[in-house]
């Protein structure tokens, strides 16, 4: 409501507005933020304390790991492929990491032994898929079964976390004036940059857009495929890894029955954010913008009080279907 | 047409004789499962000159070229660079060793930009991170130095595909090629974008570099090849200077012995014509669809072929898809048989014995990871419902019969439809609808792009069909061959029938004329010179 109030009071910027016509590629990426700058003005017209730059800041608190598992997850829907295995490898990390610790390990050394399981982990499902050439939903169903059966295997009990390092880093913040941001979000937004920075600037990110795009064409464009398709699943198993150590910092346990699903929600928000799931087109801050959607929704049905939490599933069913519905259409229009 | 040195040895087999092969290809051999794709074939390639590469459909020409390229690798034989052993164990080591190619189908990412397309995998990069406004700038530079006017910031799938296949030269151009590869560059463009692709090909033989041109266009290859070597059913026939071999000579040595089949078909199949007093097979009354095709009749008697002569984008495609239901008619309806209805969807018309094999085998028709056999038996299983399978003895009796009867190579009802060449799917197609044993068989484009052989083959079916009681609807591109095969002719022209004759002494110039119509004085040449294109 306040911004089209702001657009129409000065004339001439809405003609130029209206007359500035995106490349059709980025138009995915603006509609998702459309919906959520319309998410977060419905809610700061409806809620007290909603337009507060602070619920800004904390959505991306509490959604960081969710945030780079996306980041991970955007690189293998870009090739056309999926990772269903990223759920369970955030609960195998916070495991991990709680068991090393538990055991006395340094907590340097147990931040690394995480992010090596996870990498190792996306590298092998990686081999599997192209040198074996498994279908990527296989591979990976698989990979979701062995993490998450690993972490039963460390511990069926939950392990909490008290090692003063992790707790110190868990809550650290930045502030700035009124507002804060813990470091794990900051982490998460640098994932992000690098990341984007990765996919537009590389010849490594050109790759997987080609392999997304036809396969067999990037190979006889002497692309490197081989090396560019088992890449994307050792990033996605490497930010899953991360996304683990993240959650562990935000949670204080390891848990095996941490992040189940948490897969499902990476790839909605990927989609949400204009990632066809065919892969070749998409952009890693649509990715970041889908998963404050989702936030978001979170956000606005506990500030109302009065809806269930089975709203959050509902109307990200239904975001999810919208989107799909409009990137076929979208997709189709073209030659 | 070409300047270089070349001396005719007394056999008939040419080299230059003042410089060494950049490519020599001895003896190379394939085999995929049990079929042997080459059998001992050799290529030599001069620097400075455009070499055709002759053959039918599932000659071997792709084979050989994927071979040099590194996409197969090499049963036996031994791939000479520059005189030195060396062999690519992929697209990327050929390509940095100078060896461009450009594929028939354009193999370019429709997702990407023109610039991106152009140049990835060697794009201009500071500190380890694309430039991407000198990439912008260079792809610039290369589409205008070959005369392409279009945004290299644009994404390629905006583009149409004579655009497309232009982008994939001036990928494999910017390469420094030594050798330039063009498989079926020309198939999707007109006479100017040849044209222009043909100056291209001349500036860059001028500058040494060798290309290998393969075209199923003869007049094409004798406008711009020097030598050419000519293969038939994976083995070397022949390597002649173009310029010493008569068009008919090569039709000869690319075909064999086929060409008496071609020759005979001419005077076997005439004119007859058909019984028009009984209730014809099918009947359209005033079918039409908004945007693709005015408000036709159209009747279709037993035994009797009705060809559909027309330019692209007539309505030829556009009649028969609307015969069969494919699309579905906003006016008029269709009565086959005795039944009168609109056809809703193609089971209307299966279920009433119409067939109808689409113009785009590859999207409509091929199952490439099904076998030859179960390609065949598709649409009969399909009409027969999928509780009641086929027996396995009439399996086997069906799909061994029709491998014979239309000469499908090789006759493995087992082996897989993708590792055939496209005549050969052709024929398993038409197969797969003869199998049906329709009363009605709407062929719409049924030889396009394959080989001499297979299409004498083909048309010799057809009209052996005709003769036995079958009603066929066939569309060609070919003049000729609608000519050659029909007993009516339906001339179309921008959407709409324009005339309807019986095919007694009608020559392509007459129907061109009819075609050209009024303006037809100005017209005819250009449209004859159109049509001499696409033949």
């Amino acid at each position: 409501m306040s911004a089209s109030t702001a657009t129409v009071s000065a004339g001439s910027v809405w003609d130029r507005v209206k007359g500035y016509s995106p490349p059709s590629r980025f138009l995915p990426v603006i509609a998702t933020l459309a919906l959520f700058i319309g998410l977060f003005a419905l809610g700061g017209v409806r809620y007290e304390g909603f337009s507060d730059p602070q619920v800004l800041l904390s959505l991306l608190i509490d959604n960081a790991f969710l945030i780079v598992l996306a980041v991970g997850m955007t690189f293998v829907i870009l090739t056309g492929g999926i990772d269903l295995s990223v759920g369970s490898v955030v609960a195998l990390s916070t495991m991990i990491a709680a068991k090393t610790l538990q055991m006395g390990w340094s907590p340097y050394l147990s931040m690394a032994a995480v992010l090596a399981t996870g990498t190792l982990l996306g590298l092998l499902m990686g081999l599997l898929v192209h040198y074996f050439d498994i279908q990527p939903f296989i591979a990976t169903l698989a990979g979701l079964f062995l993490a998450r059966g690993l972490t039963y295997l460390i511990s069926v009990e939950s392990i909490s976390i008290s090692d003063p390092t992790f707790t110190k880093l868990a809550f650290k913040t930045v502030t700035f004036g009124d507002y804060y941001l813990r470091w794990t979000a900051i982490i998460a937004l640098v994932t992000v940059a690098i990341a984007a920075y990765v996919l537009a600037r590389t010849r490594f990110g050109r790759t997987v857009y080609a392999i997304g795009g036809n396969e067999s064409s990037a190979m006889l464009m002497g692309l490197r495929v081989a090396f560019t398709k088992v890449g994307v699943y050792v990033i996605s198993g490497f930010c899953a890894s991360l996304g683990g150590l993240l959650f562990s910092f935000y949670i204080l346990s390891g848990n095996s029955l941490h992040a189940i699903g948490t897969e499902l929600d990476a790839i909605a928000a990927v989609v949400i954010g204009g990632t066809l799931l065919t892969g070749g087109r998409g952009y890693v801050v649509g990715s970041l913008l889908g998963v404050l959607v989702l936030g978001l929704i979170r956000v606005l049905i506990s500030f109302d009080g009065t809806l269930s939490s089975y709203w959050i599933r509902i109307i990200t069913g239904a975001l999810l279907l919208v989107f799909v519905v409009v990137q076929r259409f979208a997709t189709r229009r073209q030659p | 047409m070409t300047q270089m040195d070349l001396e005719s040895s007394a056999s008939g087999t040419v080299v230059p004789a003042d410089r060494a092969p950049v490519i020599e290809m001895r003896d190379i051999s394939i085999t995929f499962g049990r079929v042997r794709a080459l059998d001992e074939v050799s290529l030599r390639l001069y620097p400075g000159e455009v070499h055709a590469l002759m053959g039918e459909n599932g000659a071997g020409k792709s084979t050989l070229i994927k071979a040099l390229t590194g996409v197969y690798s090499i049963d036996s034989g031994t791939v000479l660079v520059g005189g030195e052993e060396h062999l690519f164990g992929s697209p990327a080591a050929a390509q940095a060793a100078g060896i461009s190619t450009v594929y028939q189908e354009v193999n370019l990412l429709p997702n990407l930009t023109v610039a991106e397309n152009m140049l990835l995998g060697r794009e201009p990069r500071r500190f380890g991170s694309i430039n991407v406004r000198a990439m912008n700038r260079r792809a610039k530079d290369r589409l205008e130095s070959l005369g392409i006017d279009i945004d290299p910031t644009s994404d390629l799938g905006e583009h149409p595909i004579a655009i497309q296949q232009l982008v994939a030269i001036a990928r494999a151009v910017d390469v420094e090629a030594r050798v330039l590869i063009l498989d079926e560059p020309t198939s999707s463009l007109d006479a100017d974008e040849v044209a222009k692709l043909f100056e291209v090909m001349r500036r860059l033989r001028d500058q040494g570099v060798a290309i290998v041109f393969v075209s199923h266009f003869l007049d094409q290859v004798y406008e711009i090849a020097d030598r050419m070597t000519v293969l038939r059913n994976g083995a070397l026939v022949e390597e002649r200077m173009v310029a010493d071999t008569s068009q008919l000579q090569l039709v000869k040595l690319m075909i064999g012995r086929e060409l008496e089949a071609l020759e005979r078909l001419d005077r076997e199949v005439s004119a007859t014509d058909a019984d028009e007093s009984g209730t014809p097979v099918l009947r359209a009354i005033g079918i039409g669809r908004k945007g693709s095709l005015e408000a036709t009749d159209l009747e279709v008697y037993e035994g009797e072929v009705v060809g559909l002569a027309g330019l692209l984008g007539s309505g030829r495609t556009e009649l028969a898809r609307l015969l069969f239901g494919a699309d579905t008619a906003d006016t008029g309806e269709v009565a086959i048989g005795s039944s009168r209805r609109k056809l809703r969807s193609p089971r209307h018309a299966i279920d009433r014995n119409v067939a109808f094999s689409s113009e785009d085998r590859k999207a409509e028709g091929v199952v490439g990871d099904l076998t030859v056999g179960d390609n065949m038996l598709l649409a009969l299983q399909a009409s027969r419902g999928w509780l009641r399978p086929i027996p396995q003895a009439t399996r086997t009796q069906l799909v061994d019969q029709y491998i014979q009867a239309l000469d499908i190579r090789p006759a493995d009802p087992t082996a897989l439809m993708r590792n055939l060449s496209g005549g050969n799917q052709q024929k398993v197609l038409l197969a797969r609808w003869l199998i049906t044993q329709p009363e009605l068989l709407i062929l719409d484009e049924p030889t396009r792009g394959i080989d001499i052989g297979a299409k004498a083959q083909i048309q010799a079916k057809v009209a052996e069909l005709a003769a036995q009681g079958m009603a066929v609807v066939f569309i060609s591109a070919e003049l000729e061959e609608v000519l050659r095969l029909s007993d009516r002719l339906v001339v179309m022209r921008d959407r709409r029938k324009i005339d309807e004759r019986a095919n007694r002494d009608v020559s392509v110039s007459d129907v061109l004329e009819i075609i050209a119509g009024e303006a037809r004085s100005e017209q005819s040449e250009q449209s004859e010179q159109e049509e001499g294109d696409r033949a």
